[in-house]
């Protein structure tokens, strides 16, 4: 079978990888980097599980083919923590407890990420849109939205 | 004391930072090959051939095993040994498994089982209940049927009776992770890693099919990104397949459904319709209430019984009818199985009595809060509690003081007046109010599932392990057993560990299901925590000459008389005393006492309680509606986690709200289920969270001996969404002078057809 090598940055690090011209940026993740923080909801990029940045666009890497994240800057959330020291999304998920099963956080922190780093200061509603895209079933989103706010007002330094 | 705070889950940090592993991120062994099913294209016939040398063919695939493959039972069914994981002969509903693909990658095995080529004599197949109650198609030989009073006489004696019915859709389960499993083959037997609420079914299901006993198979779960009653027994396909295939291959076997083989293989919640006639006197009081209850149970029987039985349970809800009969239909369909959901049919059975305290409002023209509330069971202490329809007293009823307290915290009164100024003063938006009570009912209705086992650990240094028989699926079930065996020893659940549910460590383990997680595991591990605590306490005793009774353990020390270690140097003194410090716990739940044929005993524990009011608003031009408040008042008893039990009641509300209005399953006249992705199957999203949403505890505990008078907290919260449904039938109500009949889910469609039957306009 035919292979590309692809040379990317993840969170910050050179990578080099060999993948199929069909396969998905997420299984190159997850199969071959072992980075499965990011997960496959449903392949098809309406849950939004998936999602990581790419040169700080954020996508669902289930629509992102391996072989287009040659010369990028990949951004997944495995990087959000600095050695042992949490993000505040990270802490303040912990300490709003808005995650329940887990899976939709990793794209879900990613994605709040990508809101806040280019608006530091948001209404409930562009919360509750911007996460729209991002399907939780355990938790009804009270507390990802509260959560989101806190650690946004804690990274304004109110 | 460790129980009662607010601590994350046990898991919160692996969580955040992508670290927690479930079983699709379990790194594999080198050769690990990878499985899928092809499926059935047609709902209902009978396999003529089979041509699958294409797929055999095809690049990567290593072998492909059909119902002839199958070494020994060819069954994945809990119950009935009705369902085979492969179809032999008869083809009952379209996407059944019908051979399996092993492949060298998961991506082959999926485009090779598209190959397949199955010759299939279609039969019509039987889809609508409609058509399966002509055609008497059906589990049992016939309806359920059970009474209290005599309804027959209520009806032809009321002043006045009230006719309606109600449609309700079924349910998908969207957990996040989709079900997935992984075959590791042994010296002498199999360890599975499954995403299952039931490890110990796995184990037998994988050891029938692999002609072992049970002893020979092990199964390990860690955690579960979601399982809401869909892992109870619908991953028995994907461990039993990967089981068969490592052991026809000697390689390790994973399998993960893609999401879109999950909707269309998997069982759903039961969808149907509840038909009612309902007596009232002359003062409006209802009387008697005559149910049928038609469940569309799908192709294999599962745990349909069960689940139709608690929508049985569930039709009186909070009210106290003289007189009741009830009876439920468990019809036999070509569509997939259907299985547990959150409640169980209880939110059936529950949406059926509060359309039917809706329906009596409108018609008599009373408040429909006032209304439930002159119908409600006599609260807790009275003198003469309340019977059921099952003829089970309701000693433990708090409904009017919960809704009275919520009907004044959320202004009950004022909104219901906005609510009408409102409506009078606008013709395209309108709104809607409901304040709705749920009363669910605590145990397995098959009684003997209501045990629960522990292993408990505790290591030289202090540390503590603990294995017990729930399985951990987002709910904070293993946060919660950690806080009550830190309460045991009074250390900080810190010192606590708890590891993979395991079969190897604990047996015979039931579901985690009925919300009973930490009932029944958390008395477990009291047990066993209990006994080596009362161990350490005797040495103790013994060495300071005193009473076991007058050792203590807190703050993470011990005391005995007047002299305090702390707990680690108890446990170290305690080792070298050679006293064992590992020990077993069991529970059997009390005073339960069920038999399902009449419909008589006691069949739950206690009951959880609570009620939701919901505002909405409805675009009368196009159907569409918003959630604009909700506000919640639950009882959890005395909580053992405030921040873990406001999470289930937050998500159950918006989960059961999701099942009553956007989340819409369609099959097509083929039977071929066409809503199966996100892209055509809505459930909430974070866009649709109520702009006002308030949730409390009731502040109580239960009355009866639970885990520190906590109470179970899963599935009860699902039902306040009915809350929701009723908020957009008053609306629709609003539109006419007609009571507007909403079916659910209420679909925009649905909802402008309400509308329309509420002004008196042609369908």
């Amino acid at each position: 079978m035919k292979t590309i090598p692809v040379s990317t940055r993840v969170n910050g690090d050179s990578v080099e990888f060999l993948c199929a011209p069909e396969e998905t940026l997420l299984d190159a993740l997850r199969n071959r980097l072992g980075l499965t923080g990011a997960k496959e909801g449903c392949g098809s990029g309406d849950c939004g599980a998936c999602s990581v940045l790419v040169d700080g666009r954020l996508v669902c890497a289930c629509l992102v083919l391996a072989a287009e994240a040659e010369g990028a800057e990949i951004a997944t959330v495995e990087g959000m923590a600095e050695g042992e020291r949490l993000h505040p999304l990270q802490r303040h998920f912990i300490d709003s407890a808005a995650l329940q099963c887990g899976v939709c956080t990793p794209g879900i922190l990613v994605a709040a990420k990508a809101l806040l780093d280019h608006n530091p200061d948001p209404s409930d509603e562009e919360v509750r849109y911007w996460l729209a895209g991002n399907l939780c079933r355990c938790t009804g989103y009270d507390k990802i939205v509260r959560a989101v706010q806190s650690a946004a007002a804690e990274m304004r330094g109110a | 004391m460790s129980v009662t705070k607010p601590l994350p889950h046990d898991s919160a940090r692996l969580h955040v930072t992508g670290a927690a592993r479930y079983v699709d991120d379990l790194p594999v062994p080198a050769g690990t090959l990878h499985l899928a099913f092809g499926m059935s294209g047609v709902a209902h016939g009978r396999i003529v051939a089979m041509e699958l040398d294409a797929v055999r063919a095809a690049p990567g695939v290593v072998a492909v095993l059909t119902a002839a493959d199958l070494p020994f039972a060819n069954d994945v069914s809990p119950v009935a040994h009705d369902e085979p994981l492969l179809a032999a002969d008869a083809v009952q509903y379209l996407g059944q498994p019908l051979f399996l693909v092993v492949a060298e990658t998961h991506l082959a095995a999926r485009k090779a089982a598209r190959l397949g080529r199955a010759e299939i004599a279609a039969d019509p197949p039987l889809l609508e209940i409609d058509a399966a109650l002509a055609a008497d198609s059906r589990f049992e030989s016939g309806p359920i049927t059970w009474q209290k009073g005599d309804t027959a006489r209520a009806l032809a004696s009321a002043d006045r009776v009230i006719e309606g019915s109600i449609a309700f859709g079924g349910q998908e389960h969207f957990y996040l992770e989709g079900q997935a499993a992984l075959a590791l083959p042994a010296e002498d037997g199999m360890v599975i890693h499954s995403s299952t609420q039931h490890p110990t079914e796995i184990q037998h299901k994988v050891a029938e099919a692999l002609g072992l006993p049970m002893n020979a198979v092990q199964v390990v779960m860690r955690r579960m990104g979601g399982g809401f009653g869909g892992k109870e027994s619908q991953g028995n396909a994907l461990a039993v397949a990967c089981a068969v295939a490592a052991r026809a291959t000697g390689k390790p076997c994973k399998m993960r459904y893609d999401r879109d083989d999950d909707m269309m293989i998997t069982g759903k919640r039961h969808d149907g319709r509840i038909d009612y006639r309902v007596a009232l006197d002359g003062t409006g009081r209802i009387t008697g209430v005559d149910f049928r209850q038609l469940m569309r149970c799908g192709w294999a029987q599962d745990l349909s019984l069960a689940v139709a039985d608690r929508a049985m349970l569930h039709a009186d809800n909070a009210y106290d009818i003289p007189a009741m009969r009830i009876e439920n239909h468990r019809l036999k369909t070509n569509t997939q199985s259907a299985t547990a959901f959150r409640g169980f049919g209880g939110p059936q059975g529950m949406l059926g009595i509060e359309r039917v305290m809706d329906h009596v409002a409108h018609a008599t023209g009373r408040d429909p809060v006032e209304l439930r509330r002159a119908q409600f069971y006599p609260e807790m202490g009275s003198q003469s509690p309340g019977i059921t329809p099952y003829g089970m007293p309701v000693e433990d009823f708090i409904l009017g003081a919960l809704v009275d307290r919520l009907s004044d915290s959320a202004d009950y009164a004022g909104r219901r007046k906005a609510v009408a100024d409102w409506n009078a003063a606008h013709r395209t938006l309108k709104k809607g109010l409901a304040l709705t009570p749920v009363k669910f009912g605590i145990s397995f209705t098959l009684t003997h599932l209501n045990q629960a086992g522990a292993l408990v650990h505790v290591y030289q240094d202090g540390s503590i392990h603990l294995n017990h028989g729930g399985t951990e699926m987002g709910q904070g079930l293993h946060r919660k057993v950690a806080q009550v065996a830190a309460a045991a020893f009074g250390v900080e659940p810190d010192r606590v560990r708890i590891t993979a549910t395991d079969t190897g460590k604990v047996p015979n383990t039931s579901a985690t299901a009925a919300s009973s997680g930490a009932d029944l595991n958390g008395m477990a591990v009291k047990a066993a925590c209990d006994t080596i605590r009362d161990r350490i306490a005797e040495l103790l005793a013994q060495e300071h000459q005193s009473e076991p009774r007058r050792v203590h353990f807190a703050g993470g020390k011990v005391f005995v008389g007047d002299a305090e270690i702390s707990f680690a140097e108890a446990v170290d003194r305690a080792w070298r005393a050679r006293v064992s410090l590992s020990a077993t716990g069991f529970y059997a739940t009390p005073k339960i006492t069920w038999d399902r044929l009449k419909g008589q005993g006691r069949p739950f524990y206690y009951f959880a309680y609570g009620a939701a009011l919901t505002e909405v608003a409805v675009d009368t031009l196009t159907g569409e509606n918003r959630i604009l408040a909700a506000h919640i008042l639950h009882d959890c008893g005395q909580s053992l986690n405030p921040a873990l039990d406001i999470g289930q009641i937050e998500g159950g509300y918006v989960q059961g709200a999701g099942w009553l209005t956007t989340e819409e399953l369609v099959w097509d006249d083929t039977g071929r289920l066409r809503t199966h992705a996100p892209s055509t199957y809505k459930i909430p999203a974070c866009s649709d969270r109520p702009r006002v949403f308030e949730v409390a505890l009731w502040d109580g505990e239960n009355r009866e001996e639970t885990i520190y008078r906590s109470k179970a907290v899963g599935e009860p919260p699902f039902m306040l969404g009915i809350s929701a449904f009723l908020a957009l039938s008053d609306a629709c109500a609003a539109c006419g002078p007609n009571y507007p009949a909403l079916d659910a889910p209420a679909t925009p469609e649905r909802v402008l057809a309400a509308i329309r039957r509420a002004r008196g306009e042609a369908e």
